[in-house]
C-alpha cells in the first residue's frame, strides 16, 4: 500500500525539519513532544522546559480523528487554558490505564456506528495557544483523480465538515503546473472570507504549504486549524499520509518515521511482522494478513489478483466467518522464502482444532503463473509440510491445490507424491479447473 | 492506431532479463515472425556488443547498448520499449526515453515507482500520445504478432491457452497473474484473445481501461471485449459513460475483484497498491452493478465468469459476428537446445558455393568480376562492398608495405629462421611476430594519436605540446633520410591519390598543418608512409560514414595494422622464397659485433 498514515507529531516534526525553506517569512515554535504516558511526559518536561512555564494540551496522537467529540482533548482543568505539566501527566495517566471507545463518525454531536475499543498509547502534547476564531484557518491538500487539489477555507476546526460546499475553496492542478502557474493560481483563490488584510499573507504560507506537500510526497496533508498570527504560525491539529514508495528519495526528508496500525486493529502479529521483514528483504512479494486466526479456512495463493478472487469466493461460499487470513506470495520467491512463508501459516494454522470439530482447509491456489517456477515454490511448501506434518494430521487438514505456469506438472506430482507419503489429504488441479472451484468443491466436501 | 502490435513491431528491451526476453523470441519463433521481437538491448553495465539467444533450434545475436539513445540510434524502427528498470530507476529510464522520442508505447514493469513521478511521467507520455502499459505490469499481447516479455508464461501454457494466433476477444485486466488466468479461460470456454493489456497494479498507471477498451472498439479484430477490474478507483465509470454514450457498441463483459473488500474497514490492503476504495461507489459491489444497469455483462461471481464467457461467445458466433478461426501452422521450439561455442558473422560454407559476407566466392574472385583483393578485403573484414575508391585505395596501401628490404626486423628475422633450416610458415610467423609497437605500429599510433587531438580540436602546437607531456614522439611524423625537399614517393603517391579520388581528407588536411610545424623545427620531421597510411584510413572510413565511435574501436582492435601485417606477409615470403633458393647456411653473428660486458653475479 502506497499511501500511509503517519502520527500528527511525525506530520509537524517533517514540516518542522523543511520549515525555513516552505515557510521563510513565518515563524512556528516547533513546541510539541510525543510521550507514552504521563511519567514519560514527566520525562520529557527536563529536555522541554515550556512543558513546566506553559499551559498545556495533550490529546491522543494515534491516527483517529473526531479526537474533541470522544471527549479526548485535554484543554481546561477548571477553565480553558489551564492545564499544567501535572495536570497533563494525570490525565494521560487515566487515559492509558483502560481500554477506551472511540467513535470515528458522528452525526452532529451523537456518535453513530460501533465504537472501536483498544488502549491509547501515544498521546501528543503542546503549549495552549489562546487566540481568536478569527485568526485560524483550514488548508489541505491530496490528489484526486490524477490532479492535486488543494482546499482552504477561513475557517478553522472541526466545523469545517459541516459547511464544506460554502466554507471551502478547491483548486486543482495537473502534475505538469509549474511553481509560477500553481502560485498564481493560489493567489486567485483565496477564500473571500480571509480578511483581506491578511490575504496576501495566507497566500504565501498556502503557496509554501502546497509546495511542501508536492515536495516532500506527502499523499494527504492536513492543518486544522492552523492559527496565522501577523508572521506566528501555530500548527493546532494536522492528520497526513506520505507516499511510502518515495521512501528511498526521502530518507533525509522524513527522518525516523513509523506507520502505526489504526487505532482498535489488532497490533500486528510477529508471524505477520516476521513475513513483512522477509518481503522487505526480497525482490519478490510476500504479504500475510490475519483476519480470523481461529477460523477454518487457510489461504496461501500465488498472485496478487488471484488472492483476492480465492478471497472474494471463500466470502461467497463459505462466508467471511471462516476465513481465517489474507495474503499473496508472488514475483518468483526462492524455495527458501516459499518455504518460510508456509511454514509460518502452517504454525499459525495448527496451533488450535476447529470450533466445532471439523477438518480445517487448506487452500494452496494460485492462476497460471507468468514466470514464476511452480516446481520449485512447491519443493518450498513441501519442506514446510515435513515439519509439520505431525501437527496437520493432529490437527485434521484437507489440502485443495490449483495452479498453472511453468514446470506446473512437475510441481503438483512433486506435492501431490509429498503429500500421500506423509498421509495428508490433498487433492490437486491443474489450469484446466477454473481458478477459485477448488474453493467451491472443499466448501461442498 | 487500432492495433497495439503488428508482426512487425520490435522493441528495446531496457536491462538484459535474458529469460523474459528469450521467451519473446520463443514466441517469435513459434508464431513465425521473419525479424526477431526485440531489436537491441540496452544493459549499461555489460561490456558485451549482443547476447545470443536461441532461435528455434539455433541461435541469433541481439546487439547490446550502453543507454536509450544509443539503442534507438542503431534501432529506429524498434518503436516499443519494455523498460524493465528497477522502481528507482525506471523513471528515469521512460522519461530519457519519451525525451529522444520515435517510440509508440512504453512498458515499464517496475511495482512502486513513487506516486508523484509516476504521475509525471504517465501525463508526459499521455502529452506525447506515447501508449504506457504499467507501472507494476506483466505487459499485454496481441497474438501472432508480439508478446511482451512473461505475458503468457511458457510457450507450453501459451499454445494451450490459444495466445499465439489472434482470436476475437479484447482483454483488459488490473492483474497479471490473472491475466494469464483469463486467457486460459477464455481459450476454454471462447477463440481466444485477439489483443490483451494488463495495465498494472500501481495507483498511478499510464493507460488505464477506457484508453485499451477504445482502442479495442475501433480494432475490426476484436469483437467483445473483458474487463476485470478491481475494487477502488473509479476507472469503471468511464467504461461505463463510453457505453452509455454509444463510443462503445462491441459487447463488454466485466467483473470487478475485491468484493471481500466490504467486510474490512481499509485497514487491510487486498491485493495491489491501487485496490483501495476509498468511497462507496469505489467498491467491488458498487461497480458490478453499475456495469450491469449500464448493459455490460456482469456475472453473478468470479465464479461464473467462465459460464458468462462461453454465453456471450456462443451468442456472437450464433449471429456471425464471430467467424471461425482457421488454425495457423506453427513452429515447434525445440526441447532440448544446445548453445553454440563459436560464432561466425563473416563467410559461410554450408551453401553449394561458400561465401565471403554472403557473396559467392566466384563472384569476387574471377577477373571478370573486376573485383579485386581491396574488394575481399572489404567483405571479410569490414563485412561491407566498399566503394572502388576505397577498395583501390586498401590496394594501394596493401602494396605500398609490400616490403621495405632485408635489414628491417622483421624481414632480418625470416631470413635468419629460414637459415636454420626452418620452413616457410615457421619462417613468415617469425617476422611477423615482430610486428608491434615499433615496428608497423606507427600506423595504429598515427591513426590514434592524430584523430585525438582532432577530434579535441587541438591546434598543431597543442599537439605537439600534448605528445611531450605524454612523453611519446608523434607516430608518423619523421623519416631516416627524406625531407620536405627530398620526398618520399611513396607518400606523395598516397596523397596524390586520396586528394583525388576521396570525397574529403579532412584528417589529411590536420596532419598536413602539423608537419608544417614539425618540419619547421627538423626537415626530416615529415609524414612518413605509416602516419599517411594511418590517417588516411580515418578519412577513408568517415567518408564511407562510419561513425567516430565505430572507427576509434576499429583503431583499438589494431585494425590497421592488419593492413600492415597482411601486406608486408608479402615480402617476408618473398625473402624466405630468397633464402631457400639461394641455400644459405646457418647464420652466426659475428662476435666483434656483440658488446660483451659481464660481471660475477653478486650472491644474495
Amino acid at each position: 500500500m502506497a499511501q500511509k498514515a503517519i502520527r500528527e507529531f511525525d506530520a509537524k516534526s517533517i514540516l518542522a525539519k523543511h520549515w525555513d525553506k516552505y515557510f521563510p517569512n513565518f515563524t512556528y515554535a516547533y513546541e510539541t513532544v510525543m510521550v507514552k504516558n504521563g511519567p514519560g511526559l514527566r520525562e520529557a518536561a527536563i529536555d522541554h522546559a515550556w512543558l513546566n512555564d506553559k499551559k498545556l494540551v495533550a490529546k491522543p496522537d494515534m491516527l483517529f480523528g473526531k479526537r474533541g467529540k470522544n471527549g479526548l482533548v485535554l484543554f481546561k482543568d477548571q477553565k480553558p487554558g489551564d492545564v499544567t505539566l501535572v495536570k497533563a501527566a494525570d490525565w494521560i495517566d487515566s487515559k492509558v490505564k483502560e481500554k477506551q471507545e472511540v467513535y470515528f463518525s458522528f452525526d452532529g454531536e451523537t456518535p453513530s456506528g460501533n465504537p472501536s475499543v483498544d488502549y491509547l498509547t501515544h498521546f501528543i502534547v503542546e503549549p495552549f495557544t489562546p487566540h481568536e476564531q478569527a485568526e485560524e484557518y483550514y488548508i489541505s491538500a491530496t490528489v484526486v483523480g490524477d490532479d492535486d487539489v488543494l482546499y482552504m477555507s477561513a475557517e478553522g476546526g472541526m466545523e469545517v465538515e459541516e459547511g464544506w460546499e460554502e466554507k471551502v475553496t478547491e483548486v486543482s492542478f495537473k502534475i505538469t503546473e509549474s511553481e509560477d502557474e500553481i502560485a498564481a493560481k493560489i493567489k486567485a483563490n483565496i477564500p473571500a472570507d480571509v480578511a483581506d488584510k491578511d490575504k496576501a499573507a495566507f497566500a504565501e504560507f498556502a503557496i509554501g504549504f502546497f509546495k511542501a506537500y508536492r515536495e516532500l510526497n506527502f499523499a494527504y496533508l492536513e492543518i486544522n486549524p492552523f492559527v496565522m498570527q501577523g508572521k506566528k504560525i501555530e500548527l493546532l491539529d494536522m492528520v497526513a499520509k506520505l507516499d511510502d514508495t518515495a521512501g528511498f528519495l526521502m530518507a533525509n526528508a522524513w527522518g525516523d518515521v513509523e506507520y502505526p496500525t489504526s487505532f482498535g486493529m489488532e497490533e500486528k502479529s510477529p508471524e505477520v511482522l516476521a513475513i513483512e521483514d522477509a518481503d522487505s528483504k526480497t525482490g519478490a512479494s510476500l504479504k500475510l494478513t490475519l483476519l480470523k486466526p481461529d477460523a477454518r479456512i487457510w489461504t496461501m495463493v500465488a498472485g496478487g489478483g488471484a488472492s483476492v478472487v480465492y478471497a472474494d469466493t471463500i466470502a461467497d461460499l463459505a462466508g467471511i466467518e471462516d476465513l481465517a487470513n489474507y495474503g499473496e506470495y508472488s514475483g518468483g520467491p526462492t524455495t527458501g522464502e516459499t518455504k518460510f512463508y508456509a511454514e509460518t501459516l502452517l504454525d499459525l494454522m495448527t496451533r488450535k482444532k476447529d470450533a466445532e470439530g471439523r477438518e480445517k482447509i487448506l487452500i494452496i491456489g494460485g492462476a497460471i503463473a507468468n514466470f514464476t517456477d511452480v516446481a520449485k515454490t512447491f519443493t518450498g511448501i513441501i519442506q514446510a509440510f515435513e515439519e509439520y506434518q505431525d501437527k496437520m494430521k493432529e490437527i485434521g487438514m484437507k489440502i485443495y491445490v490449483r495452479r498453472g505456469g511453468p514446470n506446473y506438472e512437475k510441481g503438483l506430482k512433486d506435492i501431490k507424491e509429498a503429500a500421500d507419503r506423509m498421509g495428508l489429504w490433498i487433492d490437486v488441479y491443474g489450469p484446466e479447473t477454473h481458478v477459485t472451484d477448488i474453493v467451491r468443491m472443499a466448501v461442498e466436501a | 492506431m487500432a492495433q497495439l502490435f503488428t508482426k512487425d513491431t520490435q522493441a528495446i528491451f531496457w536491462n538484459n532479463n535474458a529469460s523474459a526476453i528469450q521467451r519473446m523470441l520463443d514466441y517469435d519463433y513459434t508464431i513465425k515472425r521473419k525479424t526477431p521481437s526485440v531489436a537491441g538491448i540496452v544493459a549499461p553495465t555489460s561490456s558485451n556488443k549482443f547476447e545470443k539467444f536461441f532461435w528455434g533450434p539455433d541461435e541469433v545475436m541481439v546487439p547490446l547498448y550502453k543507454n536509450t539513445a544509443e539503442a534507438k540510434a542503431h534501432q529506429p524502427q524498434a518503436d516499443v520499449l519494455l523498460n524493465f528498470a528497477s522502481l528507482r530507476t525506471a523513471y528515469d529510464v521512460t522519461m530519457e526515453a519519451l525525451e529522444i522520442g520515435g517510440f509508440k508505447s512504453i512498458m515499464i514493469t517496475a511495482e512502486g515507482i513513487p506516486e508523484r513521478l509516476a504521475r509525471r511521467m504517465n501525463q508526459a507520455a499521455r502529452d506525447k500520445n506515447v501508449i504506457v502499459i504499467g507501472p507494476a505490469t506483466v505487459g499485454g499481447i496481441v497474438p501472432g504478432a508480439f508478446k511482451i516479455a512473461n505475458v503468457g508464461g511458457t510457450i507450453e501454457n501459451i499454445v494451450n491457452s490459444k495466445l499465439h494466433r489472434a482470436g476475437s476477444c479484447g482483454l483488459v485486466t488490473r492483474s497479471g497473474g490473472l491475466f494469464n488466468e483469463l486467457s486460459n479461460i477464455i481459450a476454454i470456454n471462447a477463440d481466444g484473445i485477439a489483443e490483451g493489456v494488463a495495465i498494472g497494479g500501481d495507483r498511478f498507471v499510464g493507460s488505464v481501461f477506457i484508453d485499451n477498451l477504445l482502442r479495442m472498439q475501433d480494432n475490426p479484430e476484436v469483437k467483445y471485449m473483458i474487463l476485470l477490474g478491481e475494487v477502488g478507483g473509479t476507472e469503471e465509470y468511464k467504461v461505463i459513460d463510453a457505453v452509455k454514450s454509444g463510443r462503445i457498441t462491441k459487447p463488454i463483459i466485466a467483473w470487478c475483484i475485491g468484493t471481500i473488500a466490504k467486510y474490512y474497514d481499509s485497514g487491510v490492503q487486498f491485493g495491489h497498491a491501487g485496490a483501495s476504495a476509498n468511497a462507496a461507489s469505489e467498491t467491488a459491489e458498487a461497480k458490478n452493478k453499475a456495469m450491469a444497469d449500464a448493459g455490460i455483462y456482469v456475472p453473478a461471481t468470479f465464479n461464473d465468469l467462465p459460464t458468462k464467457i462461453a454465453e456471450v461467445y456462443g451468442k456472437l458466433k450464433a449471429d456471425g459476428v464471430i467467424k471461425n478461426i482457421p488454425e495457423p501452422d506453427m513452429n515447434i521450439v525445440p526441447k532440448v537446445r544446445r548453445k553454440k561455442e563459436f560464432i561466425c558473422t563473416i563467410s559461410d560454407d554450408r551453401g553449394d558455393e561458400a561465401t565471403y559476407a554472403g557473396f559467392p566466392i566466384s563472384s569476387v574472385a574471377l577477373p571478370s568480376t573486376g573485383k579485386g583483393i581491396g574488394d575481399v578485403i572489404s567483405l571479410l573484414w569490414f563485412k561491407k562492398q566498399y566503394p572502388k575508391w576505397a577498395t583501390d585505395f586498401i590496394e594501394t596501401v596493401i602494396k605500398t608495405v609490400a616490403d621495405h628490404g632485408p635489414a628491417v626486423s622483421g624481414a632480418h628475422n625470416a631470413k635468419v629462421t629460414a637459415r636454420a633450416g626452418k620452413s616457410v610458415v615457421e619462417s613468415l610467423v617469425t617476422g611477423l611476430l615482430t610486428i608491434g609497437p615499433r615496428f608497423g605500429g606507427a600506423i595504429d599510433g598515427a591513426a590514434e594519436h592524430f584523430k585525438y587531438a582532432d577530434d579535441n580540436k587541438l591546434s598543431p602546437a597543442e599537439f605537439l605540446n600534448h605528445m611531450k607531456k605524454l612523453g611519446i614522439p608523434i607516430p608518423g611524423i619523421g623519416h631516416r633520410i627524406k625531407s620536405l625537399k627530398n620526398p618520399d614517393l611513396r607518400v606523395k603517391g598516397l596523397m596524390d591519390y586520396a586528394k583525388e579520388c576521396f570525397p574529403a581528407t579532412p584528417l589529411l588536411d590536420y596532419a598536413r598543418t602539423v608537419e608544417a610545424l614539425t618540419t619547421s623545427k627538423k626537415e626530416n620531421l615529415i609524414l612518413n608512409v605509416d602516419g599517411t597510411i594511418g590517417i588516411l584510413m580515418v578519412d577513408m572510413w568517415r567518408a564511407l560514414g562510419y561513425s567516430e565511435q565505430e572507427i576509434n574501436e576499429f583503431i583499438a582492435s589494431g585494425t590497421l595494422n592488419a593492413f600492415f601485417i597482411a601486406g608486408r606477409t608479402i615480402g617476408f615470403i618473398g625473402h624466405v622464397l630468397d633464402e631457400k633458393r639461394l641455400d644459405m647456411p646457418m647464420y652466426r653473428h659475428p662476435m666483434d659485433d656483440i658488446l660483451y660486458d659481464v660481471q660475477m653475479a653478486d650472491e644474495i
